[in-house]
C-alpha cells in the first residue's frame, strides 16, 4: 500500500493533481473559516445577516434618477437608481473616451510635429495625474467659473449654463409619436440590410456605392417624414428660471458632467497609447504594400492598418473600459449619486448593514465588469484573424 | 503600453479599510466585549473616536492638539479612569465610518456629535450613555438671498453632509411642506462648505451647532444667517458598544459628574479646596470622595475620580464656555433644568 502511494507521488502527472487538490482543500478551508468566523462573531455582536432592509423605505432623496423615485421608495429601488447612474456615466464615458482616444492615438503617430507633440504632452500629463484630481478639477472649474443661475449664460433663450449645471430643452413625446418610433426602426433595419447588400454587390461586381451617405440620409429622412405625417408630435420643455433655480428642461448636473468628462479624458490618454501600440504593431510592409497598390492614406488606415491593429487593441481596451467603470465609484467625492453613494453610502449608514451592503456593491461591480468583459471577448472573437 | 495601473482613489482604499475593519472587528469582537476598563488600564490610554474636524467640537489647534467639546469628554473619561486627561489617543471618523469603527474596537468611546435614535441604539447594538448636547437640524443661507424662513426654500439646491440623520429630516421637512429641492450630498463637512461657498448650493444644512461652527470658519461670517427653523430633534451624545455595562456606567456617570459639578458650583478652580473640606452639601462630599459613595468600587474607579475630571477638564459649563461660546452658541436647551434647559441629573447618592 505504502509502496503504491510512493509510486503515485513519484509520478509527475498524479503528483500535480495531488498538489492541486491539497491547495484547493486549504483554500476551501480558509474560505469556510472566514465565513464561519464572520457569521459566528456577528452572532456574538447580536447582529444578523439579513437583506430585509432592502425592502423598507429609503427615506432619502436622490437628485438624479432615470427611473421614477421618491423618498418613500425602498432601499432596493434607491440602489437601482444608483446603479443606473453608474451605468449612465460609464456608458457615455466609454463612448467619449473611445472616440477621443482613437483620435489622439492616430494624432500621436502623425508626421506633423505640432500635432504629434500636442498629443504626446496631453497623454503624458493626463495619465500621470490621479483620476480623483481630474474629477475634482473639472467639478471645481464648473462650479467656480460658471455664473449663478440668476446670471446664467444664455444660449438662444432655450439653454443655460450655470454653476448648478447645464439646462437644455427636453423633448416630450405626444400622441402620434408611435409612427416616429416605427419609422426609425424601419430606417435602421433598411440601413443594415443595404450595407450587407452593397458589400455582396462589391464582392461580386467590384462596384462601390456611397453606402454611408445613403444610409445617413435614410436614417434622418425617414423619421422626419413620420413627424410631418403626424403633425410634429414632439413638444419641448424649455428651462425657465423660477425662484432659486431653473425648472423644466433637461438638467445635466455639474457632478454628472465633471465625472463623465474627467473619466473620459483620463481614460482616453490610456486608450491613445493602446491605439498607438496597436498601429505600430502592424509591420510596415503592410502599409507599403497597401500604398503600392494605390490606396489613399485614409483607405490605408481604415482598410488595412486598423482592422489588423484591432486584434492587438481590443484586449487592453477591455481593461480600460473596466477601469473607467470601476473608477466611476469615485463619484462620491463630488456628490454624484452612483451605486456606491446610494447603496454603499446612505443606505449603509441609515440601516447600519455594512456587511450586507458592501457585499452587494462588490457583487454588482463584479457583474458589471464580467458583462463588459464577455461583451468585449465576443467582439474580440469576431474580429480575430481567421487561421487558414 | 507602459504598465500604468490607474487604481488611485481614496474611495477604494476606504472600502478596503471598511471591509478590513469589519473583518477585524468581527475577529476580535470576542475580546473587546467585556473588560473594557481593564483593557484601557492595561494599555494606559483611552482610544476615542472623534469628528474629522468641526470647530468647537473636535478640531486641532495651532499646535496640532485636538480641542473641542467632544474632545473634552474623551479627556474627562481618561481623567476618571486613568487619572490623567492627556492619556487619550484619538481616531477620527466620518459620519459613515463611525459606527463601524466603534464596532471594530478602534475606540472605547464614540464622542462625535452622534444623534441618539431608536435604530442606532437597538439595531446597531450600541449604547447611548446620555445626551451632552441637545441639537437640531437647521439651515444656513447667504444673507443676500433675502430668505427669512426655511419655508421659503422651495426649489433650492441644498448641500448635505451624508452619513447622518440629516438626509431623512430634510426629505421629511420638504415633503411635509410640499416643497421641492435638489439635494447635493457631500462626504465631509469641509467639502460641503467649499461647495456652499462656491455657490453650488443655496442652502447648507446640518445640525445647528455645526452650522454655527461652519459659519465662524468663513472669512465673512456676517454674510450668512442661520434660519430660525429647527426641523428635527438631534440629541447628541457619546456612544459605547453593547455588552459591557460597567464601562457604559462609567462613561455615563462621568458625563453626569460634569453636569452635577456645574449644578453644585464646583469648578476646576475650587474643586481641590472643596474636596479637602467638609461641605454642608453632602452630595458634594460624595461626588468628590470625601464621604463614601456606595457602589463606586463596582465601577472600578478610585475615590478621586470626579476630582480628576473636574480639576483637569472642568465642569460642563466650563467645557461649554471654553469651546462653544467662541462660535456664538448660547446655552439655550443645553442649560441646566433650573436655568430653563433640559439637563436634569439624577442625584449622586
Amino acid at each position: 500500500m505504502s509502496f503504491n502511494l510512493l509510486k503515485i507521488w513519484r509520478n509527475e502527472k498524479s503528483r500535480e493533481i495531488i498538489v492541486q487538490i491539497i491547495v484547493l482543500i486549504i483554500f476551501g478551508w480558509f474560505i469556510s473559516w472566514l465565513v464561519g468566523n464572520v457569521s459566528g462573531n456577528f452572532e456574538k455582536l447580536g447582529k444578523d445577516l439579513s437583506f430585509e432592509f432592502l425592502f423598507i423605505p429609503a427615506g432619502y432623496d436622490i437628485n438624479q434618477y432615470l427611473i421614477s423615485y421618491n423618498n418613500r421608495d425602498s432601499h432596493l429601488r434607491a440602489a437601482v437608481v444608483g446603479l443606473l447612474n453608474t451605468g449612465l456615466v460609464a456608458f457615455f464615458g466609454i463612448i467619449i473616451a473611445t472616440i477621443f482616444g482613437l483620435f489622439l492615438g492616430v494624432l500621436r503617430l502623425s508626421k506633423n510635429w505640432l500635432a504629434n507633440r500636442i498629443a504626446y504632452w496631453y497623454v503624458e500629463f493626463t495619465r500621470n495625474v490621479p483620476i480623483l484630481l481630474h474629477i475634482l478639477l473639472w467639478h471645481g472649474i464648473i462650479i467656480n467659473t460658471l455664473p449663478h443661475p440668476k446670471q446664467a449664460i444664455d444660449i438662444l433663450d432655450v439653454s443655460y449654463l450655470t454653476n448648478r449645471g447645464f439646462y437644455i430643452p427636453k423633448p416630450i413625446a405626444e400622441a402620434g409619436i408611435e409612427l416616429f418610433y416605427l419609422f426609425t426602426i424601419i430606417a435602421i433595419i433598411f440601413a443594415i440590410l443595404f450595407n450587407k447588400f452593397s458589400k455582396k454587390r462589391q464582392e461580386n461586381t467590384g462596384k462601390q456605392m456611397p453606402v454611408f451617405w445613403i444610409n445617413l440620409m435614410v436614417i434622418i429622412l425617414f423619421p422626419c417624414i413620420a413627424l410631418l405625417l403626424n403633425n410634429f408630435p414632439i413638444s419641448f420643455s424649455i428651462p425657465e428660471l423660477k425662484g432659486f433655480n431653473f425648472r423644466g428642461g433637461l438638467h445635466l448636473s455639474p457632478e454628472l458632467i465633471a465625472l463623465t468628462f474627467a473619466l473620459a479624458i483620463y481614460t482616453a490618454a490610456f486608450i491613445a497609447e493602446i491605439v498607438r501600440a496597436g498601429i505600430l504593431a502592424i509591420h510596415k510592409g503592410q502599409r507599403e504594400a497597401a500604398e503600392s497598390i494605390g490606396l489613399k492614406p485614409d483607405k490605408v488606415m481604415n482598410l488595412v492598418i486598423l482592422p489588423q491593429a484591432r486584434r492587438v487593441i481590443i484586449p487592453p481596451l477591455t481593461s480600460q473600459y473596466l477601469n473607467l467603470t470601476k473608477n466611476s465609484s469615485l463619484a462620491i467625492a463630488i456628490g454624484y449619486m452612483d451605486l456606491v453613494a446610494t447603496l454603499g453610502g446612505i443606505s449603509l449608514n441609515q440601516t447600519g448593514r455594512e456587511m450586507e451592503t458592501m457585499v452587494l456593491v462588490l457583487l454588482i461591480y463584479l457583474c458589471i465588469s464580467l458583462s463588459i468583459s464577455s461583451l468585449m471577448n465576443w467582439y474580440n472573437y469576431r474580429v480575430k484573424l481567421v487561421d487558414r | 503600453m507602459k504598465c500604468h495601473d490607474n487604481s488611485y482613489g481614496g474611495l477604494k482604499m476606504k472600502i478596503k479599510a471598511l471591509l478590513a475593519a469589519s473583518v477585524a472587528g468581527v475577529m476580535f469582537a470576542g475580546s473587546v466585549l467585556a473588560g473594557t476598563l481593564d483593557d484601557v488600564r492595561a494599555r494606559g490610554k483611552l482610544n476615542c473616536i472623534i469628528n474629522t474636524g468641526l470647530a468647537g467640537f473636535a478640531a486641532p489647534d495651532d499646535k496640532g492638539n485636538w480641542q473641542g467639546f467632544d474632545v473634552d469628554f474623551c479627556k474627562a473619561v481618561a481623567a476618571a479612569v486613568l487619572g490623567d486627561a492627556n492619556k487619550v489617543s484619538y481616531t477620527t471618523a466620518t459620519g459613515k465610518t463611525r459606527f463601524t469603527k466603534l464596532a471594530a474596537g478602534e475606540g472605547e468611546i464614540l464622542s462625535r456629535n452622534t444623534t441618539w435614535t431608536f435604530s442606532r441604539d437597538v439595531d446597531l447594538a450600541q449604547t447611548f450613555i446620555g445626551v451632552n448636547y441637545y441639537d437640531g437640524q437647521g439651515f444656513m443661507v447667504p444673507k443676500k438671498l433675502g430668505v427669512k424662513s426655511a419655508k421659503e426654500l422651495d426649489g433650492a439646491s441644498v448641500c448635505i453632509q451624508t452619513g447622518t440623520t440629516t438626509e431623512l429630516n430634510l426629505a421629511e421637512f420638504f415633503a411635509g411642506n410640499k416643497m421641492k429641492y435638489n439635494p447635493v450630498p457631500i462626504e465631509t463637512n469641509a467639502e460641503a462648505q467649499e461647495l456652499y461657498k462656491a455657490g453650488r448650493c443655496d442652502v447648507y444644512t446640518t445640525d445647528a451647532s455645526g452650522l454655527y461652527a461652519t459659519k465662524m470658519s468663513f472669512d465673512n461670517p456676517d454674510a450668512h444667517i442661520v434660519l430660525p427653523e429647527i426641523v428635527s430633534k438631534e440629541p447628541l451624545g457619546p456612544v459605547v458598544r453593547h455588552g459591557d455595562d460597567q464601562w457604559a456606567d462609567i462613561v455615563s456617570w462621568v458625563l453626569r459628574a460634569m453636569m452635577a459639578a456645574e449644578e453644585k458650583g464646583i469648578t476646576s478652580k475650587n474643586v481641590k479646596k472643596l474636596a479637602a473640606q467638609d461641605n454642608k452639601d453632602k452630595e458634594i462630599n460624595r461626588l468628590l470622595g470625601k464621604d463614601p459613595l456606595q457602589g463606586l468600587s463596582k465601577l472600578g474607579l478610585s475615590a478621586d475620580w470626579a476630582v480628576n475630571v473636574i480639576s483637569q477638564v472642568g465642569n460642563y459649563a466650563e467645557s461649554f464656555e471654553r469651546n462653544l461660546y467662541p462660535l456664538t452658541i448660547v446655552r439655550g436647551m443645553n442649560a441646566l433644568y433650573r436655568d430653563g434647559g433640559l439637563h436634569y441629573i439624577p442625584p449622586i447618592k
